[in-house]
């Protein structure tokens, strides 16, 4: 005999109940991160509007001379330097990070022994465990020095880009060794048999079958360690320099969006004041900027994963 | 010469040829990967003996229970760092268990993917975990020091800002962790009676324990180094008195004292950094031994 | 579970250790170099926000380093946000002192009727402005035109010997304080003429004066200036110029710059104190202390100490006591 509908209905028992304020609960925790991300929008913005009323937006974003701390005449606000230096530090650690970052991966992936694999991959994320004041250190005091001006003999300043750039390179290396591992070890084992099969050497597997197959992830990798390395503060700090120019000249000092904030955050301003402010401007700029890559990697990311499936 | 010995000397010289310059080729290629792999380790060795030989000789029981000093390097410490740094970590795990776990519950046990509200929240952690450390900084000050929890820079307020900070990273582990607790485990909880919120907590939150574990460890491995948005929101660079309360005392953590100290160009400063870097890798040592220690003592075969 | 249980036992004993160690208070520097005679043996608590010129920071931590050993009680934190940044604060009562290495300004003393702090403006030591050079870069001494021409806001000159074939040749790099800088302030006032202005090309400027030995000391043909004290403190790795004030060349040197002969850059130093802040007993034994032991305090802060007559007017803009 069939039951009627309507005299199924849901009963709130007291465990129903309970279990709904559980669920409630829970998902306020979750909502957390929301209000984090609206925290961090509306931080940043409230006072990049103050910001903009007391520095105008064509100075800012076209102006090619970064004094905010200045006085006087010599204060100008033109953001453009900063960006500038931000990314030349970054091109000097890609430089250093990719090829040894993937040069590692594929070794990891394509010639290491198991034994190897599971010394060096270890000992490759201890690199990524080190507090990034651990890496300013060496810059300033070992780096520049003895590595610089000691063994290569070059004419550096104290604080230069080359310095810091090649040591925030080490810094990122294992997020893109660690990545593209990932990538490489995703790649099925039937490619690579299918390449041997047809007489192709290791070198030739590795380079021209699995690493193309890998590419989504490789790029992945290397768009997340850059957007790492943009957001870089203490390295920098520490061992950059205070100017951001336009200087293309690596032994020069060079300071970075990340560093700017906190060095301005540090010297303690009137918190009123256009300097003050520029921590939020540029705040949002470099977290912008940050997002997009983040974007990016992570198109790149379900990319690759989709070729598999 | 028949026609097979003709082909047969033919591919030899194919496969010969193809050999020689090829095998160089190939040994070349996997020498510059080997060179990569040297390099990456040989700077993580120059790191290591670079502070060790700097710092080293300042480490003593002394260094770890006096105050730092500017007018007396000989008899600088970094007591109020330690107990700073100690504090944080304990106040960003109360924080970030409850509400990292409790988050990791909701989006594996509760969550329906359909939603686009529950899809907007993963999204938001994936972004939140790719945010510099510095944006952090500026949300811990001007929503946390300042109005509206108006708590200035005391250690409260950073273990906020940093227990934000590293929110994502136990999030995504301890829902790795909830995952990889078979559906069969829920399904016969539930088949006995169990209400859901039951099952998570006596069955599937004990099984994911020594994962959230680690993931707790591995979050405050990543707090504990963070320079960055302690400076932003105010913290002390040098301070010769351990906090005495959470809420109303600044505060100061190795990695700002490391920063204070490496900031003078004197030797001896130089020297009190290295030493001080020490201290510091020697707690994220001993953590991460904790970690692998729980992880190989409580790890569930399923 | 078991597991869990003894899981949870593992991290609360952490935790519990972890606390341990936090709440055993102590005193470890049992080295009482600044002896003397102490005063009021009532102990006091409390504490003492200070901030301000990073030229007299190194006395005022030195003054609380050894204050401590006598009234281990009372936190005393000091900043180095730069003169004009500490009087913001201070005017706003958010600091107890101000640390300063130039006079209070007109507008800072409106901001302060504004916010309705009264002070007292102590002299508590003396600085002279010191231009420093890298080691390598051999300058004995400067005339103060000299160093117009290489500091001021018309500077053109981009190698030392373009002002003095004599100088060597060698890129102009400098490093400065910032406009937060009190001695910012002095030094543009009485080498460039005008307070504020500086030259643009190749300067380096930075809030932290450890940060200028810094740069100077790792670079070859690097000039720049801060307080004494810091010369002092990097006395190895830094040279320092001698200044033509039109009496001659000068050394800088305790010597000189308190009896005055370190022309134009000797100048004196100032704790402004909040009047409110000094009804307090801790606060008052403090600056009392500071005045009273200025000598040994500025020796181990390598400081130039008050004379005997600038140390006995100090006492009495604190009212006298001590």
């Amino acid at each position: 005999m069939a039951v009627p509908e309507h005299t199924l209905t849901r009963q709130w028992t007291p465990r129903r109940v309970g279990e709904g304020a559980i669920k409630v609960a829970l998902f306020a925790a979750a909502a957390l991160s929301i209000a984090t991300t609206t925290g961090i929008v509306i931080a940043l913005l409230r006072e990049t509007i103050n910001f903009f009323r007391e520095v105008p937006f064509s100075e800012y974003a076209f102006g090619d001379k970064w004094t905010p701390l200045s006085g006087g005449d010599q204060q100008s606000f033109g953001v453009l330097p900063l960006i500038f230096s931000t990314l030349y530090l970054t091109a000097i650690g890609l430089v250093v990070a990719v090829p040894l970052g993937l040069g590692c991966a594929i070794w990891l992936a394509e010639y290491a022994s198991p034994r190897a694999r599971k010394i060096v991959k270890p000992t490759i994320e201890v690199l990524a465990g080190i507090p990034t004041i651990v890496f300013g250190y060496f810059a300033l005091t070992f780096v520049t020095p003895e590595i610089l001006q000691g063994f290569f003999g070059l004419e550096v300043k104290t604080f230069n880009a080359l310095s810091a750039g090649v040591v925030l390179g080490i810094l990122v290396l294992p997020t893109i060794a660690s990545l593209a591992d990932d990538a490489l070890v995703a790649v099925p084992g039937s490619l690579r048999e299918g390449a041997f099969g047809l007489g192709a050497t290791k070198r030739q597997v590795s380079l021209r079958v699995v690493t193309p197959a890998a590419i989504s992830g490789i790029v992945a990798a290397i768009v997340l360690g850059a957007s790492r390395a943009v957001g870089e503060t203490v390295v920098i700090l520490v061992a950059g320099g205070q100017v951001a120019s336009l200087a293309v000249d690596p032994a020069e000092p060079h300071q970075n969006m990340a560093a700017f904030i906190a060095n301005t955050a540090r010297s303690d301003v009137s918190s009123s004041s256009a300097e003050y402010l520029t921590i939020f401007a540029v705040g949002t700029t470099l977290f912008l900027i940050t997002l997009l890559l983040n974007m990016i990697s992570i198109g790149f990311v379900r990319r690759y994963r989709q070729v598999y499936e | 010469m028949s026609a097979v010995q003709a082909e047969a000397a033919v591919a030899r010289r194919i496969v010969g040829r193809r050999s020689r310059g090829e095998r160089i080729r190939g040994q070349m290629f996997q020498a510059g990967l080997l060179s990569c792999v040297v390099l990456a380790l040989l700077a993580l060795a120059l790191l290591m003996i670079d502070v060790i030989v700097d710092g080293g000789s300042k480490l003593s029981w002394d260094f770890l229970t006096s105050f730092p000093s500017r007018v007396r390097p000989e008899t600088a410490g970094v007591e109020s760092a330690i107990v700073g740094t100690l504090y944080l970590m304990g106040l960003v795990a109360v924080f970030i268990v409850p509400v990292g776990v409790a988050t990791a519950v909701y989006l594996e046990e509760y969550a329906d993917r359909d939603r686009w509200w529950n899809r907007l929240i993963e999204l938001n952690i994936q972004n939140l975990a790719a945010v510099p450390s510095v944006v952090y900084g500026i949300l811990g000050l001007a929503f946390i020091v300042r109005a509206p929890l108006s708590l200035g820079p005391v250690l409260l307020a950073g273990a906020l800002t940093l227990g934000l900070l590293v929110l994502p990273v136990v999030i995504i582990v301890a829902r790795e962790a909830i995952r990889a607790v078979p559906p069969s485990m829920r399904e016969a909880s539930m088949a006995l009676g169990a209400t859901q919120w039951q099952t998570i907590w006596k069955q599937v939150l004990p099984g994911a324990l020594p994962g959230v574990a680690t993931g707790v460890i591995l979050a405050l491995s990543r707090a504990i180094g963070e320079t960055a948005p302690l400076i932003v929101i105010g913290a002390a660079l040098f301070a010769r008195f351990n906090p005495e309360s959470v809420t109303d005392s600044r505060f100061t953590a190795l990695p700002l004292q490391i920063f204070s100290f490496i900031s003078d160009p004197s030797d001896e400063f130089r020297s009190l950094g290295a030493a001080a870097i020490l201290v510091l890798l020697g707690i994220l040592l001993i953590m991460n031994s904790v970690a692998i220690f729980l992880r190989n003592r409580y790890e569930q075969k399923w | 579970m078991h597991t869990s249980k003894k899981f949870a036992a593992a991290l609360a004993a952490l935790a519990l250790a972890a606390t341990g160690t936090a709440c055993g208070s102590d005193d470890n520097d049992s080295n009482s170099g600044a002896g003397g005679s102490s005063e009021s043996s009532e102990p006091l608590s409390g504490k003492i926000a200070i901030d301000g010129s990073s030229t007299v920071q190194p006395f005022a931590e030195a003054a609380a380093e050894t204050y401590n050993e006598e009234q281990p009680d009372v936190n005393i934190t000091v900043g180095g946000a730069g003169t004009g940044d500490g009087f913001e604060k201070f005017c706003r009562g958010e600091t107890d002192i101000s640390d300063a290495s130039r006079p209070i300004e007109e507008d800072e003393i409106e901001a302060c009727k504004k916010g309705g702090v009264e002070y007292a403006e102590v002299h508590v030591a003396n600085d002279g402005i010191t231009v420093v050079t890298n080691k390598e870069t051999t300058i004995d001494c400067l005339t103060t035109d000299q160093l117009k021409e290489i500091f001021g806001p018309d500077a053109k000159a981009t190698k030392y010997n373009e002002i003095d074939p004599k100088l060597p040749d060698k890129d102009v790099s400098l490093f400065t304080p910032g406009s937060e800088s009190g001695t910012f302030d002095f030094f543009t006032d009485e080498i460039n003429g005008e307070e504020g202005v500086q030259r643009e090309k190749n300067v380096q400027t930075s809030a932290d004066d450890n940060q200028i030995a810094t740069g100077i000391e790792g670079e070859d043909g690097a000039m720049g200036y801060f307080g004494f004290s810091y010369y002092e403190q990097n006395q190895d790795k830094l040279n320092a110029v001698k200044i033509d004030g039109g009496e001659g060349c000068v050394e800088p040197s305790s010597q000189t710059i308190q009896d005055g002969s370190y022309k134009p850059l000797a100048r004196p130093l100032f704790m402004y104190v909040s009047k409110k802040a000094l009804a307090r007993p801790e606060v008052k034994g403090f600056v009392d202390y500071a005045v009273a032991q200025q000598q040994t305090i500025a020796e181990a802060s390598k400081i130039v100490p008050m004379s005997a007559e600038q140390a006995g007017k100090a006492k009495q803009a604190i009212g006298g006591g001590a």
